[in-house]
């Protein structure tokens, strides 16, 4: 079988090499479990402190204040779930954008079965949240504003730090999804007021099964799991060390290399840009102000899972938000936010690349890429 | 999404797309708002008893894997047959030929048989030839299908106007 070129590192990226060995001696040799009190757990429970330690240090904020959880979807869960049950006696509101990822988009709707509402924050053309709506949004009850780092399908960065200062004006509680840019572009907690934090070890070179949520020291939040009280009694479970260790080490990779990576990245999007440039009819979707490691872009009258498909035979890897991919058939809610016309949505592509995409990948994608596209025009009625 | 290996063959290599220049009959259906659009054109003779057969067939269809396939298959199977012949085969059939589809794609077959009942619709009317009952009753089924989606998309249609007109502007 040809090697797979995978151009799909916003869905999950391969673990880095280097931390391999690490991460392989606790599968066998140091196994234990962070709670025993024996050698074997207190090895355990020193591992773990270490790379709370480490990621806090990335995070620049205190080892208490991170918590980890199974995976950014947990995370975003306890954040909303959680700050919306310990602060019932301050109101029920919530305003989220309306771009958010899955796994917040359905806990409001459960939210409002449980009798809280949820206000949308909406977006713009180009898919930027403005702050200055947000003001009109908050009310008397409102207790907290998600709105995401850097979005998943377009990757256009939100003005998170202008958010953070009306949350503060108004002391409404602030949480970021940041999976998609933490590792990528910079988070200052100490200057950017975020009460919140969503992260995820999966995307950023580590293994998958972690995540975490920062909790700025302070905030009131209940925790989703009960039981043996781990992480400071906020998520209980038996310590994932394999995998909170693996997401440590990537992270300590990153303090060395984030800006490496940052660069390669834009090169390449630079790269891949110049070249959509020449197909016809193509539209890129996502805006100036995005991570430089994500380009959606829309070749007219032709379908993004037929893209995707033609691609996947040659052995590239590549995600669409078009309907006809989804489980339930609707255009990707991200694209809609936009008000992106069906005909343009309909044949949108995510490219997304990192760490080990090589020059050798970008010309081989960027050589097959014209030529499906051109094939499949040749089929549509639509010209 | 799992295709199996007949279905990617379809998609990767279709038979007879493309357009037929003055095509006897042409089958229009599908909604990009909906995802798939296919248009299906056929041309006419006779064969050896005098009935109308279809002798030639090609597709243009804008979709997924699933649409391109039942497209493909539907051309494969509609051509050589009778009129009749063509009218009695259903959108499972051509689920059958392709050794099935993912449930959720299901409706791209039914698209497909849609877009050659059209078809030969379109024929039998621009000849003013006779019209089976049921077919004249599938026809006005399929219309009001589209009228109501036309309807349904029509404010949403004006309104994205504007946009689209601000994002052409947009295009590379």
């Amino acid at each position: 079988m040809q090697k797979n070129i995978y151009l799909d590192y916003a869905a999950t990226t391969p673990i880095d090499p280097r931390i391999k060995p690490k991460i392989c001696s606790l599968l066998t040799k140091n196994f234990g479990n962070s709670a025993s009190i024996h050698s074997c757990g207190q090895k355990a429970k020193l591992d773990l402190k270490k790379a709370r330690k480490e990621i806090a240090g990335f995070l620049n904020c205190q080892e208490k204040e991170i918590i980890f959880t199974g995976s950014a979807t947990e995370s975003n869960n306890m954040a909303l779930k959680g700050i919306a049950y310990a602060n019932l006696d301050k109101g029920n509101h919530i305003i989220i954008s309306n771009i958010e990822h899955p796994c917040i988009m359905n806990t409001k709707k459960w939210l409002e079965t449980q009798g809280f509402s949820v206000s949308f924050l909406e977006v713009d053309s180009q898919g930027f949240v403005n702050p200055k709506d947000l003001e009109n949004l908050i009310q008397a009850n409102t207790i907290l504003v998600s709105v995401m780092h850097v979005n998943n399908e377009t990757g256009a960065i939100q003005p998170i730090e202008e958010i953070g200062k009306i949350c503060k004006k108004y002391k409404i509680y602030f949480h970021t999804d940041a999976t998609q840019s933490f590792g990528k572009i910079n988070i200052n907690l100490k200057k950017t007021n975020i009460d919140l934090l969503t992260a995820s070890s999966h995307k950023i070179y580590g293994p998958k099964g972690a995540g975490l949520l920062y909790v700025k020291k302070g905030v009131k939040i209940e925790p989703l799991l009960h039981g043996g009280e781990q992480e400071f009694g906020l998520r209980s479970g038996t310590i994932n060390t394999f995998a909170i260790v693996g997401f440590s080490e990537s992270v300590k990779i990153l303090k060395k290399e984030m800006k490496i990576d940052f660069e390669k990245a834009k090169k390449i999007r630079q790269k891949i840009s110049e070249k959509l440039k020449k197909i016809p009819n193509t539209t890129i979707i996502s805006p100036e102000n995005s991570i430089p490691n994500i380009l959606n872009v829309s070749f007219n009258n032709i379908e993004g899972e037929s893209v995707l498909m033609l691609l996947d035979q040659e052995g590239i890897c590549v995600s669409t938000g078009s309907a006809c991919s989804s489980k339930d058939l609707t255009q990707s809610h991200v694209l809609r936010a936009m008000k992106i016309n069906p005909q343009v949505a309909q044949g949108s592509i995510r490219v997304s690349w990192g760490r080990f995409t090589s020059e050798k990948d970008i010309n081989q994608f960027l050589d097959v890429l014209p030529k499906i596209v051109k094939k499949l025009r040749s089929y549509s009625p639509l010209k | 999404m799992k295709y199996n290996k007949k279905v990617l063959q379809h998609f990767q290599k279709p038979h007879n797309y493309g357009k037929i220049k003055n095509a006897d009959g042409i089958g229009k259906v599908g909604n990009i708002v909906c995802g798939d659009v296919m248009y299906l054109y056929i041309k006419i003779s006779k064969n050896s008893s005098g009935q109308d057969i279809i002798k030639d067939i090609k597709f243009e269809t804008f979709g997924c894997t699933a649409a391109i396939a039942t497209s493909s298959m539907i051309t494969d199977l509609a051509k050589g047959k009778t009129i009749d012949q063509s009218l009695k085969m259903k959108g499972s059939d051509i689920v059958k030929k392709l050794g099935g589809l993912p449930p959720i794609k299901v409706h791209c077959s039914v698209l497909a048989y849609d877009a050659l009942v059209e078809a030969i619709y379109n024929y039998l009317e621009k000849n003013k030839k006779e019209i089976p009952e049921k077919l004249k009753v599938k026809h006005q089924k399929l219309q009001k299908e589209k009228q109501i989606i036309e309807e349904k998309y029509q404010d949403w249609t004006d309104s994205q106007k504007n946009i689209l007109d601000k994002n052409g502007k947009n295009n590379c």
